[in-house]
């Protein structure tokens, strides 16, 4: 059943994908300022809000563990937590490759690349606790409240930073500006974007959660052999 | 009020322990002297430069140093099983954890006296303009410090890789707090007024010990008992 689900949500991400490449690289205009390059936007918003979605829901599983004690939700909290790193670095990896084009330089200490650096790093140290903890209850534990207290410290950081420099370019989505800083079409392909990325987010999350299931099974075989 | 008193009388073991033995707080002391060496040559002391990024050095010695002190916190209970002793003691997590971080408290409040005296003398820094607002800000980032290393101590203490996983975990969630307290320090530094902005920084550093020390007292059961 499970399996099923993972074809057709990357059968449906596909074909969307496909689509939306389709109309970004054939369709939409260049854009008037920054010419081509600003096509990086239609993977590098969607892939930032991806992450820190990620983000939000291994908060939620891990308090979910720490009151009930269910390793499932440990398990969906590490998958959550990778595919979120993963597309963290998608996003900084096509900002900096926007910034070498509009900027000219690879990488500079604005507020938003510092502050996605730093979650990088927070959820990195979270995947590496994990691989340094063998027993299954206590690597889930310490991880969840690893989890809490970095999710608490996102928020400061992004907060912090952003009192301390800012250069990035201001949001566009009109959610948050109230429209009237990117065309209406360029928008919706955002949002069509996001969809596709979201839904190619889920089907990772479900392979590594199957995965993070059976090793926990196969690490519980190993003890119960090793103990007869 | 019984939790508080015992988390004293934790802090109280640990400072007794740690006065007798100096074994943490020798070593933190000598390698904040190291890295103030160190400093020298990367940049020149007497440029003016070095006085303009000296809240910066300062505040990666404490945090490094710190380092030192709470790392040793949950490990020094590791012999003779004295962790599981004090956890099945009547003492509830939330004050040992509590009792623990009262002590890294003092001992980097020490440590960041003799670091602001050496750093003085050696890079020709006078620190002691406005005193008053220095020992405030000091004090709000070392507890945010502390809470944090009892915290993350306790948290590694079963690992193999502790010491590894230790400043891989603890360094970028102290981030906005070292970033707080380097803004505020330059500005005592340079005998600035504080402007409204800047008082930002003094609320932010209120938030994160009061958000970091809420989430550690709800957590320490988790963090703790096995």
């Amino acid at each position: 059943m499970r399996e099923r689900l993972v074809i057709a949500l990357a059968a449906i991400a596909a074909l969307l994908l496909a689509y939306n490449l389709y109309h970004i690289f054939l369709v939409l205009p260049d854009e008037a300022a920054q010419g081509a390059i600003y096509r990086i936007i239609f993977f590098h918003v969607p892939a930032a809000i991806t992450a820190f979605t990620g983000f939000f829901v291994t908060l939620v599983l891990s308090i979910m563990y720490l009151i009930s004690g269910n390793l499932r939700y440990d398990s969906l909290a590490a998958s959550v937590t990778e595919v979120g790193v993963v597309f963290a670095c998608v996003n900084l990896v096509t900002g900096m490759i926007w910034a070498r084009i509009i900027w000219g330089i690879w990488w500079t200490w604005d507020a938003r690349l510092t502050s996605m650096l730093v979650c990088v790093l927070i959820y990195s140290g979270y995947l590496m606790l994990r691989r340094a903890i063998d027993e299954p209850t206590q690597r889930a534990r310490l991880s969840a409240a690893l989890s809490i207290f970095g999710f608490a410290d996102v928020i400061l950081v992004w907060k912090s930073i952003q009192w301390f420099r800012t250069q990035h370019p201001s949001p566009v989505l009109s959610i948050r500006t109230g429209g009237g800083n990117i065309d209406p079409a360029m928008e919706h392909m955002l949002y069509l974007n996001f969809l596709a990325i979201l839904m190619i987010a889920a089907a990772l999350v479900l392979v590594r959660t199957r995965q993070e299931t059976m090793a926990r099974e196969i690490d519980s075989l190993r003890r119960l052999a090793n103990a007869a | 009020m019984r939790s508080l008193l015992q988390a004293l009388s934790i802090a109280r073991k640990d400072l007794t322990v740690e006065l007798r033995t100096k074994e943490s707080l020798n070593a933190a002391i000598a390698f904040s002297v190291v890295m103030l060496l160190l400093f020298s040559f990367a940049f020149d002391p007497a440029a003016d430069v070095t006085r303009e990024i000296a809240a910066g050095l300062l505040w990666i010695v404490f945090a490094f140093s710190g380092a030192l002190i709470f790392n040793r916190a949950f490990v020094r209970e590791l012999p003779n099983d004295c962790l599981d002793v004090l956890l099945s003691s009547p003492i509830s997590p939330a004050s040992l954890l509590l009792g623990k971080a009262a002590a890294i408290f003092v001992l980097l409040l020490f440590l960041e006296a003799i670091s602001l005296v050496v750093f003085g003398v050696f890079y020709n820094l006078r620190w002691w303009l406005r005193p008053i607002e220095l020992a405030l800000v000091c004090i709000l980032a070392s507890w945010g410090i502390s809470i944090l290393g009892a915290v993350f101590g306790a948290l590694t203490v079963n690992l193999r890789l502790r010491e590894l996983m230790l400043p891989v975990i603890i360094y970028p969630i102290l981030i906005p707090l070292l970033i707080a307290a380097v803004e505020l320090t330059d500005t005592l530094f340079r005998n600035q007024p504080l402007s409204p902005d800047q008082l930002l920084w003094g609320r932010l550093l209120v938030v994160f010990d009061v958000v970091f020390t809420a989430l550690a007292l709800a957590l320490a059961e988790a963090i703790l008992v096995n």
